[in-house]
């Protein structure tokens, strides 16, 4: 299970690394557009060829990664930011009204899948790369809501927890102390799964046109660019989605591999 | 158990409800005026006004959405903006595409994961796992809608063994309608059975390691009679948990394929209801799906405590 880990750290770095270098280089400037060069296959100039406005693939799957990376990063962001505390306080508080409130507003928000809250928004505000991170955003506050909510409701029965009641700490304050710093492990790994869910999101949002418009690049928006272009252009659907591919598939062996690593209890169980 | 099923029907009916007023708020918070976009720039005052007298548009929120909420249970979900047929029709003829594909993808995706969960467990740790498992980490990392690009270049371009899109409809017989479903049925499917593949397989690990398969196996049954016999059923659980959550990522992720393949499904209702701002086509169709995704739930919470008993009594 080490491979995985390893094999996972190098595919994201290798994704991640592209995307900050294309913050300062990239192999051609993806806003120039080189008609007489279009459409051509992988060469040694183009290693992967260019697309049908002649610009040039790897340097657009690049600046794609920023978009991919960025949207799927907030997105995780906001989903641990409002998912974590409400599951820390709907723990605190089993049973209580609270506790009910958050549980079933979850439930609420897991009826609707991201897609439906992308074309909601879309609808009412039009499509951009920022309603792509709301809707996926949305999405993630139940699961790491539920996810926290189980395992503080575990922590809270510990003889240290029941220490520190004794010693006077109110919820708030064992909540923050002792119950979050248990739960760091688990929200990496969990973390690191919805951002490879967030990445498969993004590409099938911006691939509806939901998501980031052009002329920002975006893994997805090529891949539409290519449909039809498919018969004599391969190449342009090919490579774009190879780059989600690998990113997904690195960042799951990622989050195997650091669950194995994080949490021997897991460990057996995965075998 | 009747009270268990009366009790999950009230929180059922309490979240269809809060479900259909996120929704028409979502939706009706949205600027403009449908009625002036239905007609153009150069509409006269008058037919403005008849024509929102019609659509009901001049009426208040709260009445707007009681209105719509009343006419959704008797199966009316008002009249399109741009096409000024009844949105419960349009909806209709779409849903003859896209649930019939999300089943497709259903069944197909059972059918590759149950088989290959079960060979996964029962050699567990041999190359045959260690294959199903890679090939499942790969299928869970592809974009559906890449591989459904990708099919299309082989089977459809290079090989000409299906058409590369459009519906051949149902008037040809039941074959030529599922041809057309096939390929796209196959894109949704996959990601599907990886995901389940994955599910069962554990489950059955889990149920593997339980007291009374050791006691089946020391009555001197082989493990995989062991499997067949009693891990299996008891494994059914968490299989059947996310079969049902499935069927509503099909009925969603239906929307995207759709898309790749030209079929007239609700996808591509929705999507030109969007760029039309017809904002009651979009609100319909979200509302249809969530309505899935809750009812089936629901579905599945009460065939568990059916199955099992212990669960009744937790909330």
């Amino acid at each position: 299970m080490r491979g995985s880990l390893l094999v996972g750290l190098i595919l994201t770095v290798v994704f991640a690394g592209a995307a900050v270098l294309s913050l300062l280089w990239a192999p051609y400037d993806i806003e120039a557009f080189d008609i007489a060069n279009k459409i051509k296959g992988p060469s040694g100039a183009h290693w992967l060829g260019t697309d049908h406005y002649g610009r040039d693939i790897l340097s657009m799957i690049m600046v794609g990664a920023r978009t991919s990376i960025a949207v799927a990063f907030v997105a995780v962001g906001i989903g641990m930011g409002l998912g974590v505390p409400l599951g820390l306080a709907a723990a605190a508080n089993r049973g209580s009204w609270l506790d009910e409130i958050i549980m079933r507003g979850n439930d609420l928000i897991f009826a609707f899948p991201s897609l439906l809250i992308a074309i909601m928004i879309t609808a009412v505000f039009g499509a951009s790369a920022v309603n792509a991170i709301i809707a996926i955003g949305i999405f993630n506050i139940p699961v790491f809501a539920r996810l926290v909510r189980g395992a503080a409701l575990s922590l809270w029965t510990r003889d240290y927890v029941l220490a520190a009641r004794v010693a006077g700490k109110g919820a708030v304050r064992i909540s923050w102390e002792h119950i979050l710093p248990n739960l760091t492990n688990l929200l990496i790994v969990q973390g690191t799964i919805q951002f490879s869910l967030g990445i498969l999101a993004e590409a099938g949002l911006s691939y509806v046109g939901l998501g980031a418009q052009p002329p920002t690049p975006s893994w997805g928006r090529m891949l539409y660019d290519s449909q039809t272009m498919m018969s004599f252009a391969p190449h342009m659907a090919l490579f774009p989605g190879m780059a989600i591919l690998l990113t997904v598939l690195g960042l799951n062996l990622l989050g195997d591999g650091l669950r194995d690593r994080l949490d021997p209890r897991l460990r057996r169980q995965a075998r | 158990m009747l009270r268990y099923v009366a009790r999950r029907l009230l929180s059922l009916a309490m979240s269809l409800l809060v479900a259909s007023a996120v929704i028409f708020l979502a939706l009706e918070v949205v600027p403009g005026d449908p009625a002036s976009y239905m007609l153009g720039m150069n509409a006269q005052e008058d037919t403005l006004a008849a024509l929102r007298e019609e659509l009901g548009l001049n009426k208040g929120m709260v009445a707007r959405y009681l209105g719509w909420l009343g006419g959704m249970v008797q199966g009316d979900f008002g009249i399109s903006y741009t096409y000024r047929t009844p949105v419960s029709g349009m909806i209709a003829d779409r849903l003859w595409i896209s649930l019939p594909l999300a089943v497709y993808a259903l069944i197909l995706s059972t059918l590759i994961a149950f088989p290959a969960g079960i060979w996964a467990a029962s050699r567990r740790g041999s190359w045959v796992d260690l294959g199903v498992m890679g090939t499942t980490q790969l299928g869970v990392a592809i974009p559906n809608f890449w591989f459904a690009i990708l099919m299309v270049l082989i089977f459809s371009i290079n090989l000409r063994w299906f058409s590369a899109g459009g519906f051949a409809g149902w008037d040809d017989g039941l074959l030529m309608g599922l041809k057309s479903l096939t390929l796209p049925a196959i894109a949704l499917a996959l990601p599907q059975a990886s995901i389940l593949t994955r599910v069962m397989r554990s489950a059955l690990l889990d149920t593997l390691g339980e007291d009374f398969i050791r006691t089946a196996r020391a009555k001197g049954l082989s493990r995989g009679q062991a499997l067949r016999r009693h891990a299996l059923r008891n494994a059914m659980i968490p299989v059947l948990t996310i079969i049902g959550l499935q069927f509503s990522f099909l009925l969603a992720g239906a929307i995207i394929i759709e898309n790749i393949f030209f079929l007239p499904g609700l996808g591509q209702l929705v999507f030109k209801a969007i760029s039309a701002r017809d904002l009651i086509v979009v609100e319909s169709v979200v509302m249809l799906l969530v309505f899935a995704v809750i009812v089936v739930n629901f579905t599945v919470d009460i065939a568990y405590a059916w199955v099992d008993p212990r669960l009744r009594g937790r909330r």
